[in-house]
C-alpha cells in the first residue's frame, strides 16, 4: 500500500468518524447529556484535526487528485458497466480548503453546541450526520456517492431547526428543506441525462469529466443541461432568485446550525457548480457563464441592500451571506483563473466569517431574547471582548485587508474585470453597501447611549470563546498569509476546461 | 411434459394453507398466535425451497407457466411479504378477528396467485392467477366483520375488481380473436409476422385497463383509499405490497415477450398513465388526515414512478429492457421492505393507542422514540432521501428507465418525488415537534414487532448503502424476460432469411 492509498483512510475516516459518532450516540441512554457533549467534542477535535492534515499534506506540486481511495461498489450488472458505481474519494486543490473549512466549523459548531439542554443526544446525532454528508460532498469522486451525501447534508435540517430552532421555526425549517430537496430535483434529473447520454454506465465522475471534456455531450445537451446543474446547485448557494430560504431558515435556526448551513451548506453551491457545472459540461459553461454572472451581481447588490433595511441582526447575516455568494458565483463566472480561484477562496472567507457572525448573534439572543436591532445600544461596554470578535467579523465582511474577506474579493474582482469590467464596477458598490450595513449595525448595537434594560449581559463565554478565537485565526491566517491556498487552489483551477487567459 | 416438480414452493404454500385450517379445525381451542408462526414457518420453507430453483434452466409447465430467475425473485418477494404479515398480524387480530386461520391460509394462497401471475406465459393462466390474488384480498379486506368501513371497503373492493376482471378477461378476447392464440409467444410472433392492428390494440388497452384496478393507476384508483383505511392494519400492507408486486409481475412479463414488438402501440399510454398517476397520488396524498389513506395516495404516486420503466420498456430495446426491469425489480424490492416497516411501526402504534390518524401520532418521538424512528426512516425511504432504500433504487430505477425520449417523464418523477418529501415531512412534524397530548407515559411495544421491525430497518439500510447484491439478484431476474422475446424474434428473423 502506498502512502498515497494510507491517506485515502484519512480522507474515509473524515466521514467515517462523524457517522460512528452519530452511531454511539444512538447507543448512548439520553440522559446522559454530559458524555453526549463530549463525544462530540472528541469527534470534532478529530476531523478537526484530519481536516489540518489533509489541506496541509495536499501535494501543491501535483494538482490532480490525491489520498485516493477506491473501493468498487456495484459493477457490471444491470445498466451498470465496468465501476458503474464505485465508493471513490480524492481531494484536489479545491476540496482541501473546503474540507478545512468543514473541520473548522464543525469543531467550533461542535463547541457552540454545547450550551443546548434540550435533547442534546438527537441534537448531535443529526449534527454529525450532516457533517459526515458534507465531508463526503467534498471529497467524492463517484457521482452516486457525490449527490448520496449531498442529500444527506440537506436532511437533518428540518429537525435540526424545526426541533432546536426559535422565532417561527416551523415555517423556516420546511421551507429551507423544501427549497433545497427542490433544487436537489433538478440536479437528479441533470445527473440521470448526463449519466444515459455519457452511455459509459458509469457514475465515476473522472470518467464522466472526459467524457465531457473530450466532447461527448453535444453542444445543445450541455446548453440544456447545465443551467438544471447551476440552478440546482443554486438554490444551495442562495443563488438570486433563489435565495429566500436564507433569510427564513437562518432567521429560525438554532446558533450551531445556522453557522454550519451559511457557512459549509451554502458552498455546496459553488462547489457543485464548478464539479458538475464546468468540469462537466464545458460547452455548456462557455454559453451560460454570462447569464450566472448577471444572476450573481444581482445576488451581491440586492443582498447587500437588503441587509441595509433590516432591523433583524438574524436576517442581515442571511442577507449578507446572499450578497457575499453573490460574489462567488461572479468569480465562477468571470471563467478565468483568478476568478474561480478567489470564488473558492471567497468560499473558505465566508464560511468561517458567517460561521462566527452567528456564533456571536447566539450568544447575544440567547441572553438578551431579541434581535431587534434598535433595541440595543452600548453593548460594547458590558461585552468587549464579544465586541471584538464581531468587529472581527464585521470588518471580512467589508473587506479589510489583512483579514480573509479582502484577498477573497480582491481576486474576484479582478477576475470580473477581466471578464465583464462593467459588472466588476457593480460589485465593488456591493462591497460598499457591505461596509454601510456592517457599520450601522456597529454603531447601533455597540455604541451609541447605553440601554439600561442590557445591565445583566454577560461577555462571551469560554466555550465559546475557543470556538470564535479558531474561526478569528483562520481569518487572520488566510488574510496575511494566504499562500498555501492561492497554491493550492491555483494550479487546480488552471486544469479546468474553457478558461480565457 | 407435464412437470410437476416446478410447483413444489407452491404446493408448499398452499399446502401449508390448508394445514393451518385444518389445525384449527381440528383444535379449536388452539393460541391464535400459533398460526401466525404456523404461517411464518410455511413462508421460511416456501423461500427455501424457491432457492433450488435459482440459476437452473428455464423450465415450464406446457408453456403456460414458467419458472425461471424472474418467477424465483417474485417467490422469494411474496415469502418475504407473508412471513412479515404473519408477524405482524397476531396482536392485532386477537379480539378482533376470530376466524384467524383462515386469514393466515388466505395470505399464503394470494401470495400463491401472485407468484403466477409472474409466471405465467399465457393470458389465461394469468387471468386465473389474478383472480386468485384478488379473490383472497376481497375477503381479507372486510375480515372486520363488526366494522362498518371494513364491509364498505370491501364491497367497494369487489364491485369495481369484478369490473376490472371483466375487462381483462374481454381484452384477451381481443387479442385471441386478433392472433389465434392466448400465449405469450405465440401472441409475438404474431404481432411479428402480421403487424400490429386495431383488435389487438384495442385489447391491450383493455388488459391494460384491467390490471391498472390492481394497481390502482389513476384515473382506475377509487377503491385504494376506502380499501386502505377499511381494511384491517396488517391487509393495508398486504395490499400495498402484493398487490403491486403481483401487478408489475404480470406487466414485466407480459410486455418483455407478447407486446414488446408492438411496443409504440402501448408505450405512450403507459408513459401518459404513470404521468397522471404520479400527479394526482402525489397532489391528493398531501391533503390526508388519516395516515392509512395517506399511505394509499402515496403508493399511488410510486406506481406511477414504476410505471415509468414500463414505459421506457416500450420505448427501448430489449438490452435497455432488461437493464430498466433490473431497476424496477430492485426499486419493488425496496418499497415494499419500507412498507413493511412502515406499518409493522403503525401496527405497534396501534395496538397501544389506537390512533391511525397523524394528528394521532402527535408527540411520538416522545412516547415511544424507536416506533417514531422507525416511522421516519420508511417515510425517507419513500420520499428517496439518502442512506435508505428509497434513494438508492429509486436513483437507480429512474437512471436505468432514462431514455431520450422519456426523459419529460423522468423529471416529473423526480418533480413528484420532492413534492412527496413534503406531506412525509408532515408526518415528522407531528412525531418530532410537538409534545404528546394528554398525559401520555412512555410505552413499550411488542418484542416480536420491534425485533422484527429492527431486522427490516437493517434491511432498508443495507439496500440503501450497499446495493450490489440485490441489484445484482434483480439483473440476474430480469435477463430471462427478454431472452425469450429476443429468441422469438431471432427465430422469426431466421425464416425470413432467404435460404
Amino acid at each position: 500500500m502506498s502512502f498515497d492509498d494510507a491517506q485515502g483512510y484519512l480522507v474515509l475516516s473524515t466521514i467515517a468518524i462523524p457517522l460512528l459518532a452519530a452511531l454511539i450516540l444512538v447507543l448512548l441512554p439520553g440522559e446522559r447529556k454530559m458524555e453526549s457533549r463530549y463525544l462530540s467534542l472528541i469527534a470534532g477535535a478529530l476531523v478537526l484535526g484530519l481536516s489540518i492534515y489533509i489541506f496541509a499534506a495536499y501535494q501543491v506540486d501535483s494538482s490532480t487528485f490525491q489520498m485516493h481511495l477506491r473501493w468498487v461498489w456495484v459493477e457490471n450488472t444491470a445498466f451498470l458497466g465496468k465501476n458503474g458505481i464505485t465508493f471513490y474519494l480524492g481531494v484536489d486543490g479545491i476540496s482541501a480548503p473546503l474540507g478545512l473549512l468543514n473541520g473548522i466549523v464543525a469543531f467550533s459548531g461542535a463547541l457552540v453546541a454545547w450550551k443546548i439542554d434540550y435533547r442534546p443526544k438527537q441534537f448531535f446525532i443529526l449534527y454529525w450526520i450532516f457533517i459526515a454528508g458534507v465531508f463526503g460532498t467534498f471529497f467524492s469522486l463517484d457521482l452516486f456517492f457525490w449527490f448520496l451525501f449531498y442529500e444527506l447534508a440537506t436532511m437533518p435540517l428540518y429537525l435540526l431547526i424545526g426541533v432546536w430552532g426559535s422565532v417561527r421555526k416551523e415555517y423556516g425549517a420546511i421551507k429551507l428543506v423544501m427549497m433545497l430537496f427542490g433544487g436537489s430535483s433538478l440536479l437528479w434529473i441533470a445527473i440521470f441525462a448526463v449519466v444515459h447520454d455519457a452511455g459509459l454506465g458509469t457514475f465515476d465522475l473522472t470518467a464522466l469529466w472526459n467524457a465531457g471534456q473530450s466532447g461527448v455531450f453535444s453542444p445543445t445537451f450541455q446548453k440544456v443541461f447545465f443551467p438544471m446543474f447551476v440552478i440546482g446547485c443554486g438554490f444551495h448557494a442562495a443563488l438570486w432568485p433563489f435565495h429566500t430560504w436564507s433569510p427564513d431558515g437562518h432567521g429560525s435556526a438554532p446558533t450551531t446550525v445556522s453557522m454550519l448551513a451559511a457557512g459549509v451548506l451554502m458552498k455546496f453551491g459553488g462547489f457543485g457548480i464548478i464539479r458538475l457545472g464546468i468540469q462537466l459540461l464545458p460547452a455548456g459553461a462557455a454559453f451560460w457563464m454570462p447569464g450566472l454572472m448577471v444572476l450573481g451581481v444581482i445576488g451581491a447588490v440586492y443582498g447587500a441592500v437588503a441587509a441595509l433595511t433590516q432591523k433583524d441582526y438574524k436576517l442581515l447575516s442571511g442577507y449578507s451571506s446572499i450578497s457575499h455568494m453573490g460574489y462567488v458565483m461572479m468569480g465562477l463566472a468571470a471563467m478565468n483563473q483568478i476568478g474561480i480561484t478567489g470564488s473558492v477562496m471567497q468560499m473558505f472567507s465566508h464560511g468561517v466569517m458567517t460561521a462566527l457572525f452567528f456564533l456571536l448573534i447566539g450568544t447575544l439572543y440567547d441572553q438578551a431574547h431579541t434581535r431587534n436591532l434598535p433595541e440595543f445600544g452600548g453593548i460594547a461596554r458590558k461585552m468587549p471582548i464579544w465586541a471584538i470578535f464581531f468587529t472581527i467579523a464585521g470588518f471580512t465582511g467589508v473587506g479589510l485587508p489583512g483579514l480573509s474577506g479582502f484577498i477573497a474579493e480582491f481576486h474576484i474582482f479582478v477576475g470580473v474585470f477581466r471578464s465583464y469590467p462593467i459588472f466588476g464596477a457593480l460589485a465593488i458598490l456591493a462591497a460598499a453597501f457591505a461596509a454601510g450595513y456592517i457599520f450601522r449595525m456597529f454603531a447601533t448595537v455597540f455604541y451609541g447611549p447605553f440601554n439600561p434594560r442590557w445591565e445583566k449581559l454577560k461577555d462571551i463565554s469560554p466555550v465559546e470563546g475557543v470556538a470564535a478565537t479558531l474561526l478569528v485565526l483562520a481569518i487572520i491566517a488566510m488574510g496575511v498569509y494566504w499562500s498555501p491556498f492561492t497554491d493550492r487552489i491555483g494550479p487546480t483551477v488552471a486544469l479546468l476546461p474553457g478558461l480565457t487567459h | 411434459m407435464r412437470d410437476y416438480t416446478i410447483f413444489i414452493p407452491e404446493f408448499i404454500a398452499a399446502g401449508s394453507a390448508l394445514g393451518i385450517i385444518a389445525v384449527d379445525l381440528i383444535w379449536p381451542r388452539v393460541r391464535k398466535d400459533l398460526l401466525a408462526y404456523l404461517c411464518a414457518v410455511a413462508a421460511i420453507a416456501w423461500a427455501v425451497a424457491s432457492v433450488f430453483y435459482i440459476g437452473k434452466t428455464p423450465n415450464s409447465f406446457q408453456g403456460l407457466i414458467q419458472v425461471d430467475d424472474f418467477t424465483t425473485y417474485f417467490r422469494l418477494m411474496a415469502a418475504g411479504i407473508v412471513f412479515c404479515i404473519a408477524l405482524i398480524s397476531p396482536n392485532y387480530i386477537r379480539g378482533r378477528i376470530d376466524a384467524a386461520a383462515e386469514y393466515y391460509a388466505l395470505l399464503l394462497l394470494g401470495c400463491c396467485g401472485l407468484v403466477f401471475m409472474a409466471a405465467a406465459r399465457e393470458l389465461i393462466t394469468a387471468y386465473i392467477s389474478f383472480e386468485l390474488i384478488s379473490f383472497s384480498l376481497y375477503i381479507l379486506v372486510g375480515f372486520l366483520r363488526r366494522d362498518i368501513r371494513s364491509n364498505e371497503a370491501s364491497l367497494k373492493f369487489i364491485l369495481l375488481g369484478a369490473f376490472a376482471s371483466a375487462i381483462f378477461l374481454y381484452g384477451i378476447s381481443f387479442i385471441y380473436g386478433a392472433t389465434g392464440s392466448t400465449y405469450y409467444d405465440s401472441i409475438s410472433k404474431a404481432i411479428d409476422a402480421n403487424g400490429s392492428n386495431t383488435a389487438i390494440v384495442v385489447g391491450l388497452m383493455l388488459i391494460l385497463v384491467g390490471i391498472g384496478f390492481k394497481l390502482a393507476v389513476v384515473p382506475f384508483q377509487m377503491w385504494a383509499p376506502d380499501a386502505y383505511e377499511g381494511a384491517p392494519l396488517p391487509i393495508t400492507a398486504f395490499i400495498a405490497t402484493a398487490s403491486e408486486v403481483a401487478g408489475f409481475g404480470l406487466f414485466l412479463r407480459l410486455f418483455s415477450s407478447a407486446f414488446h414488438t408492438g411496443a409504440h402501440e402501448w408505450a405512450w399510454a403507459v408513459a401518459i398513465l404513470s404521468a397522471i398517476t404520479m400527479t394526482l397520488g402525489n397532489l391528493v396524498a398531501i391533503q390526508q388526515t388519516n395516515i392509512k389513506r395517506l399511505v394509499a395516495y402515496s403508493s399511488i404516486g410510486q406506481v406511477g414512478y414504476m410505471l415509468v420503466v414500463i414505459a421506457a420498456i416500450g420505448y427501448g430495446d430489449a438490452h435497455a429492457g432488461a437493464g430498466a426491469s433490473a431497476g424496477l425489480l430492485i426499486h419493488i424490492t425496496g418499497y415494499i421492505i419500507s412498507t413493511l416497516l412502515l406499518f409493522a411501526a403503525l401496527i405497534a402504534y396501534y395496538n397501544r393507542t389506537g390512533h391511525d390518524t397523524i394528528r394521532g401520532m402527535r408527540g411520538m418521538a416522545e412516547t415511544q422514540p424507536f416506533l417514531a424512528l422507525i416511522i421516519t426512516v420508511a417515510l425517507f425511504s419513500y420520499a428517496g432521501l439518502p442512506f435508505f432504500a428509497g434513494f438508492t433504487t429509486k436513483l437507480l430505477m429512474f437512471q436505468s428507465a432514462t431514455s431520450n425520449g422519456l426523459l419529460w417523464l423522468i423529471a416529473l418523477g423526480v418533480v413528484n418525488s420532492a413534492i412527496s418529501i413534503y406531506y412525509y415531512m408532515m408526518i415528522v412534524r407531528e412525531m418530532y415537534l410537538f409534545d404528546p397530548d394528554e398525559n401520555v407515559k412512555r410505552f413499550s411495544i411488542n418484542p416480536l414487532l420491534a425485533g422484527l421491525a429492527g431486522v427490516l430497518l437493517l434491511a432498508v439500510l443495507f439496500i440503501g448503502i450497499y446495493p450490489g447484491p440485490v441489484l445484482h439478484g434483480a439483473s440476474k431476474a430480469s435477463t430471462p424476460l427478454f431472452q425469450a422475446g429476443a429468441d422469438a424474434t431471432s427465430n422469426v428473423t431466421a425464416q425470413m432469411l432467404p435460404k
